[in-house]
């Protein structure tokens, strides 16, 4: 259950209660939610300044945004963004007047930071897709260890904060230096489990982009989504995305521990794949995302007119180039058709995308596939690796014509 | 209206209100502690014996929807190689004549 008293005592006021009123309520109504793989029945769940959202596990927790939030609009509202820890020592009391922020290591001088230290700074704005690298795991074939998520965890932000190359240069990087390493406040339950931590390269930390956010749209960070502070990397997967960051060190080397070395890897090779079952010869870390594109006003089975014009949109997205083209096939893939792109809110933002279309009485399938402006465009064929990671084959929505 | 009803309509205004009033604030609330609700999943319970060491073990670092979301019916190499990997990888200290059986309840399981 959760304890109202002590949240309320620390949160205060009446957006507390807020919050208590709210979960009551998606207590009362729990619902269910049902991914489309086998062992994919889901419970929907409320928590604090959260909706109700798919939850894949309580402890750590993980939630998963529910498809059609979508639909809504490019940016991911903050109480439907995905959640995902790996270690279930989350922090449950942060204050933000005495977080501090610790800059150490390779440097010429050691800094601590507090909120207001680095909210004085020079602020920016990007708008980026974060996504777990094991989005879509549910739907690998053979299926694999891990998170089982549908399509769920990835969510696009409007994130403010300061640059991580302002705050590096500030402590002065010491020649030699080779990465750095992020690190959180949540921590593993018992000493033995490796503590979650994962580096960048150097020049990858310092490209002006790599951001130390406190808000995203508009408002401080939700507490499941790092609160008071977070690294955000455009393009690349969740795991570098630090929650709850506080601890920044540079190294002359490499980071060599699990999170780097032996998990978060993919196949080093041009389609991070490998023959279904088998296993990689040499991995390489997971880096940038891959293009996807999905249909979100119409779900899978869903009834429409038939010889009627038909309204289709949804999202696109990749690992920074932008999109280029979003296309349509009515006819399996044999010939394609592009939509209409919306505004672009950044190359690292979801791009909408609109069309219409007129489909004969029977059975359909539609297919949507995403060219990035680098020439990467989605695959037919689901790509298969061990971890199910980085999945991006072209989606197909299944339609009743009548 | 008796008491009760009175009461109800009292606590129900007072909920209507905050409400109201919280949706208008522009940014959610800032709390500086956050408490997340207690476990409720479980493991199937059978007669294995390893049912009763995966109880004692398998919730130790994480709750047991972790095992009961997985893929179904993945078989004895599955769940000993993530058994292998609790062990090796995270740490956990399962005593090594556990191991096994905690694998067989789990394939037999799940």
């Amino acid at each position: 259950m959760f304890d109202r008293r002590q949240f309320i005592k620390g949160a205060g006021g009446l957006a507390a209660v807020l919050a208590g009123a709210r979960l009551t309520r998606g207590r009362a109504w729990a619902q269910s939610a049902e991914l489309p793989f086998a062992n994919g029945a889901r419970s929907l769940v409320q928590y604090p300044q959260k909706r109700p959202l798919i939850r894949l596990t309580e402890r750590p927790p993980q939630l998963e945004t529910p498809f059609g939030v979508f639909d809504d609009g490019p940016l991911t509202p903050n109480d439907a963004f995905f959640v995902r820890y790996h270690l279930a020592d989350i922090p449950h009391e942060i204050d933000p007047d005495t977080f501090r922020l610790e800059i150490d290591g390779k440097v010429k001088q050691a800094l601590s930071l507090s909120l207001k230290d680095l909210k004085a700074l020079p602020a920016t704005e990007i708008v980026a897709v974060n996504q777990c690298s094991g989005n879509s795991r549910g739907f690998s074939s053979p299926r694999v260890a891990g998170g089982q998520m549908g399509n769920g965890a990835m969510g696009n932000a409007r994130w403010k904060g300061v640059p991580l190359k302002l705050v590096l240069d500030k402590a002065g990087v010491q020649a030699g230096a080779r990465q750095v390493v992020l690190q959180g406040l949540d921590k593993p339950v018992i000493p033995a489990t490796p503590d979650f931590a994962k580096a960048l390269e150097l020049d990858h930390a310092r490209d002006g982009e790599v951001m130390l956010a406190w808000a995203m749209n508009g408002a401080d960070l939700p507490w499941l989504n790092g609160y008071p502070l977070r690294v955000v990397v455009p393009g690349y997967y969740g795991t570098y995305w630090m929650k709850h960051v506080n601890q920044i060190t540079v190294i002359d080397t490499e980071l060599d521990n699990f999170w780097m070395k032996t998990a978060y890897r993919i196949p080093d090779n041009e389609c991070a794949c490998v023959p279904a079952g088998s296993k990689p010869d040499k991995t390489v870390p997971i880096a940038r995302l891959d293009v996807r594109s999905f249909i979100t006003n119409l779900q899978d089975g869903a009834a429409i007119k038939a010889g009627a014009s038909t309204p289709v949109r949804g999202i696109a997205f990749d690992g920074g180039h932008g999109i280029k083209e979003v296309a349509l096939s009515s006819d399996g893939g044999k010939t394609w058709r592009a939509t209409q792109l919306g505004r672009e809110l950044g190359k690292y933002s979801f791009r909408t995308w609109q069309t219409t279309v007129k489909l004969a009485a029977g059975a359909q399938a539609l297919m949507v596939r995403a060219t990035s402006r680098s020439g990467e465009i989605q695959p037919m064929e689901p790509r298969w690796n061990p971890a199910g990671y980085m999945r991006n084959a072209i989606e197909i929505v299944h339609l009743g014509a009548a | 209206m008796g008491t009760t009803t009175k009461r109800t309509l009292v606590l129900a205004a007072f909920v209507t209100l905050a409400m109201a009033a919280g949706m208008t604030v522009a940014t959610p609330a800032k709390p500086v502690s956050y408490t997340l609700p207690s476990d409720t999943s479980t493991l199937k319970q059978t007669r294995d014996p390893g049912y009763a060491k995966a109880e004692a073990w398998c919730a130790t670092c994480h709750s047991r929807d972790y095992i009961t979301t997985q893929p179904p019916r993945k078989g004895k190499e599955f769940w000993t190689a993530e058994v292998t990997k609790m062990v090796v990888v995270y740490g956990a200290p399962i005593p090594e004549p556990d191991r096994p059986l905690i694998a067989d309840y789990l394939a037999a399981t799940y």
